[in-house]
C-alpha cells in the first residue's frame, strides 16, 4: 500500500523513513504550494482555516500521485481541527477518490484506540520488537531535525552573509534523509549542529529576541507564515519558536504533563481549555516576558476561535508585562506585502523600545 | 540649499517631499495621484518637484522612500533608506509634535493605528480584512452622488440629522446608502452619516482595544475631509489635530529617516537626481516555472540593461545593481 501524510515544517523527513522501513512505498507530501492551496480553497468549506484547506490540497496533490493511505492526526476539541480528518476523508471521497484515512487520535483520550490503529500500521511480517525499533530510529531523526532547526535560529541572526544558514539547513536535511543505520541516525543531532557552526557569523551584533506564538499548523509550516523565522533570522532577530512536532507528539502521546508550567503561567489570565494552543499562547507570552524577550509575534489562521479568544487577552498581558505582541492573521488572501510591512514596523518599534530602556545586549 | 527628499508612493497616491536640512522648512512637494502606474507616477513627481525648486541650488543629501511601492521607488530614485508607512508616519509626527499620542492615519487603501508613548511607538494596527472607510471607498461614493471628493467633507458639515449608515462592510455601507437614498433622505444627511459609519468601523477594527489619547494626529489623505475629522472629534470627545502636511506625512517621515540615516552613519547619498524623470524605465514580468508555487517575477530595466528584479518566493531571482 502507498502512503502519505501531511506536510509539516522538516518532519516528513522522519515520516518518510518510518512507513519506507515499516516496508510501505511512501509519496513524500509535495510542500505546499500556490497549487496546494488553489486545490484545497476550491473544495473546502469557505470558512474554514487555512491549514484545513493546505491539507486538502496536499492530500489531493498526494492521491493524484498514486497515495492509497493517508496517515493523520486526530484531536480531541475543543478545537475544530479534531474533525479535520473525518470531513477531509468525506470530501475527498465524495469526490470520487478511492483511499484509507488512518487518523491517530490522542492514546491519552482512548489508548485501546490508539493502539488499534498504530497496529494497523505495523506490517504482520514485522515483530513488535522490529516495529518499536523503527519507531525509535524515526523519533530520533525528528528529534535531530527540531534541535537543529532550534540552533539555525541562533544562527543566522548572526550569519555575516544572508542566505548561508538556510543553504546549510538544506545540506543537514540532505544528511538526516540519507541516515540510514543505527549508528549514524544517533549521530545526526551532534552532526547538524557542528554542521551550523560551519556558517560564519559575526558574534558582536545584538540581535532582538521575539517569540513566535500560535496556531501549531500555521507556526511550523513556513509555506502558511511566509516563512517567517527565515525572514526575520535574515533580518537579524533571533526567533524562538514555542512549538515543535517532537514536543507536540511528547505531550500528546505520553507526558500530558509537559506543558503544565505554560499553562500555569497562564492561569492568571485564562484557566479554561479553549482548544488548539489558545492556553499556550497567552501562557508562553508571559515567558517569554520573564525571560527577557523583546517581543512575541502571534501566528493565527483567520477564523481560529482559540486564538481569536487568546489575541482579546494578549492584550492586557501585553500591557502588565510590558512585552509587545504582534498577531497576525493568516489565510490564503493575506498580501505578502501586508506582512512584511507589519514585520518591519514591529522590528522598529522594538528597537526604540530597547534603547529606550538601555537593555542593548541584556537580552539573554 | 541642503535638502532631504522623502517619497511616499501608496495605491492611490505618490508624494513627495523636500525638506530643508533644519528638518522644519519645505522646499517644494508634490501630491499625485498614483493611476496604478508607479513608475510614471515617480517620474512625474519628480518632473513637478524640479520645477518648483527649478533657480534654486538645492542639494539633496538624503533620499528615503516609504509606501507600499518604496522597495520600487527606492530603486527609481536611489533611496538611502527604505522604511515601512507605520514607522515613516510616526516619524514626521513626532517631529511637529514630540508630545503626540496617537496617531490615525488613514490613507487610499489602507488604515493605521499609531500609539506613541514618550517619542517612541509603543504599538500600532493596521486594518487587516476590509478596506471599508479608505479612501478609495470615499472617492467611489463621491463619484456616485456626482460631488468632488474635495467638497465631500462642506457637504458633511453642512448636516442637520445624519442618516445611520451600516458600515461594517463597504459593499453593504453602499447598498444601505443606496436604500437611505431612495427612501428621500438629503444627500448632506447621508454624507454626514456615512463619515459617522466609517469613524465607528475604523474605531472598532483598526482601533480595537487600543488605548487612544490626545494629542491625537488625525493624517493621511482622508484627513482633508472636514465631515471625518467631525466624526471623529465627536466619538472620542476631544480634540484632533489635522498637521499642516497631513497629506504627505510619509513623505516627510521619509526624509527625516533619510536624514538621521545619512548623518548618523556619515554615507554619501545614492540619488540618482531629478534626471531620473526622463529615463526610460520598462518592466517585463515572467512567471517562474520552477516549482509549483508559480511566482510572478518582475524585471526593471533602463534601455536593455537590467538594475533590478524581484518578486520569487525562494529568492533565487533576487538581483539589485
Amino acid at each position: 500500500m502507498k502512503f502519505s501524510f501531511p506536510h509539516m515544517g522538516t518532519s516528513h523527513v522522519a515520516f518518510k523513513y518510518l512507513l519506507e522501513n515499516l516496508g510501505y512505498e511512501v509519496i513524500n507530501p509535495p510542500t505546499p504550494s500556490k497549487k496546494t492551496i488553489t486545490l484545497g480553497a476550491r473544495y473546502s468549506p469557505e470558512f474554514a482555516c487555512m491549514p484545513f484547506k493546505v491539507l486538502l490540497g496536499t492530500y489531493m496533490e498526494v492521491l493524484d500521485k498514486g497515495a492509497e493511505a493517508i496517515v493523520t492526526s486526530g484531536g480531541i476539541g475543543p478545537c475544530r481541527a479534531g474533525f479535520y480528518g473525518v470531513l477531509h476523508e468525506k470530501i475527498l471521497k465524495d469526490m470520487g477518490y478511492d483511499f484509507k484515512m488512518i487518523i491517530l487520535d490522542p492514546p491519552l483520550y482512548d489508548i485501546k484506540e490508539f493502539f488499534n490503529t498504530v497496529s494497523l500500521l505495523r506490517p504482520k511480517k514485522i515483530g513488535w520488537r522490529g516495529f518499536i525499533n523503527v519507531v525509535k530510529d524515526s523519533w530520533a531523526k525528528l528529534c535531530a531535525l527540531d534541535e537543529m532547526e532550534k540552533e539555525a535560529n541562533l544562527v543566522r541572526a548572526y550569519e555575516v552573509n544572508k542566505g548561508d544558514t538556510t543553504k546549510k539547513v538544506n545540506e543537514i536535511i540532505e544528511v538526516i534523509d540519507a541516515a540510514s543505520t543505527r549508528k549514524e541516525i544517533m549521530g545526526l543531532q551532534e552532526k547538524s549542529i557542528s554542521m551550523l557552526h560551519e556558517v560564519p557569523q559575526n558574534k558582536l551584533r545584538k540581535p532582538l529576541k521575539i517569540g513566535l506564538i500560535g496556531e501549531i499548523y500555521v507556526v511550523i509550516e513556513p509555506f502558511m507564515n511566509y516563512d517567517i523565522e527565515r525572514l526575520l533570522g535574515e533580518m537579524g532577530v533571533i526567533v524562538h519558536r514555542s512549538i515543535y512536532v517532537t514536543e507536540y507528539t511528547r505531550h500528546t502521546i505520553w507526558d500530558r504533563k509537559a506543558e503544565d508550567y505554560i499553562k500555569e503561567a497562564a492561569k492568571p489570565y485564562l484557566e479554561l481549555m479553549i482548544g488548539g494552543h489558545g492556553v499556550n499562547s497567552v501562557g508562553e507570552t508571559i515567558l517569554y516576558a520573564q525571560d527577557g524577550y523583546d517581543g512575541v509575534i502571534q501566528l493565527a489562521p483567520f477564523t481560529c476561535i482559540p486564538e481569536i479568544v487568546s489575541k482579546s487577552i494578549l492584550v492586557k498581558v501585553s500591557e502588565d508585562y510590558g512585552i509587545p505582541v504582534l498577531t497576525l492573521h493568516i489565510d490564503e488572501q493575506t498580501g505578502e506585502a501586508g506582512i512584511r510591512t507589519r514585520i518591519e514596523a514591529f522590528l522598529d518599534l522594538l528597537h526604540q523600545k530597547r534603547s529606550l530602556s538601555g537593555k542593548e545586549g541584556m537580552a539573554k | 540649499m541642503k535638502a532631504y527628499l522623502g517619497v511616499d508612493v501608496g495605491s492611490v497616491s505618490t508624494n513627495l517631499v523636500l525638506m530643508e536640512e533644519n528638518g522644519e522648512s519645505i522646499a517644494g512637494d508634490v501630491y499625485i495621484r498614483t493611476l496604478g502606474r508607479p513608475i510614471e507616477a515617480i517620474q512625474e513627481g519628480m518632473k513637478k518637484l524640479s520645477q518648483q525648486v527649478e533657480g534654486q541650488d538645492i542639494e539633496v543629501r538624503g533620499v528615503g522612500t516609504t509606501g507600499s511601492a518604496r522597495n520600487l521607488s527606492g530603486v527609481i530614485v536611489g533611496a538611502d533608506v527604505v522604511k515601512n508607512e507605520i514607522t515613516a508616519h510616526a516619524t514626521a509626527a513626532i517631529n511637529v509634535e514630540p508630545t503626540v499620542q496617537t496617531i490615525m492615519e488613514i490613507g487610499g487603501q489602507d488604515s493605521k493605528i499609531i500609539l506613541l508613548r514618550n517619542g517612541i511607538v509603543t504599538d500600532f494596527a493596521m486594518n487587516t480584512v476590509c478596506a471599508a472607510g479608505t479612501g478609495s471607498f470615499l472617492d467611489q461614493q463621491a463619484a456616485r452622488l456626482n460631488i468632488p471628493i474635495e467638497e465631500f467633507g462642506e457637504y458633511a458639515l453642512l448636516s442637520k440629522y445624519p442618516v445611520r449608515i451600516a458600515g461594517r462592510c463597504s459593499v453593504f455601507a453602499e447598498s444601505d446608502m443606496v436604500h437611505k437614498q431612495q427612501m428621500g433622505h438629503k444627500t448632506e444627511d447621508l454624507i454626514a452619516g456615512l463619515s459617522q459609519a466609517l469613524v465607528r468601523n475604523y474605531l472598532n477594527n483598526v482601533g480595537k482595544g487600543k488605548e487612544i489619547l490626545p494629542p491625537v494626529f488625525f493624517q493621511g489623505g482622508v484627513a482633508a475631509n472636514e465631515g471625518i475629522k467631525k466624526a471623529f472629534e465627536e466619538e472620542l470627545g476631544f480634540e484632533v489635530i489635522v498637521p499642516r502636511y497631513f497629506h504627505i506625512m510619509g513623505a516627510l517621515g521619509a526624509a527625516i529617516l533619510a536624514k538621521n540615516e545619512v548623518e548618523k552613519n556619515g554615507i554619501k547619498t545614492k540619488f540618482k537626481g531629478f534626471g531620473v524623470s526622463r529615463i526610460n524605465y520598462t518592466v517585463s514580468s515572467f512567471e517562474c516555472k520552477g516549482c509549483p508555487n508559480l511566482c510572478e517575477v518582475i524585471n526593471i530595466n533602463v534601455d536593455d540593461s537590467l538594475i533590478c528584479r524581484w518578486g520569487g518566493r525562494c529568492g533565487k531571482w533576487e538581483y539589485n545593481e
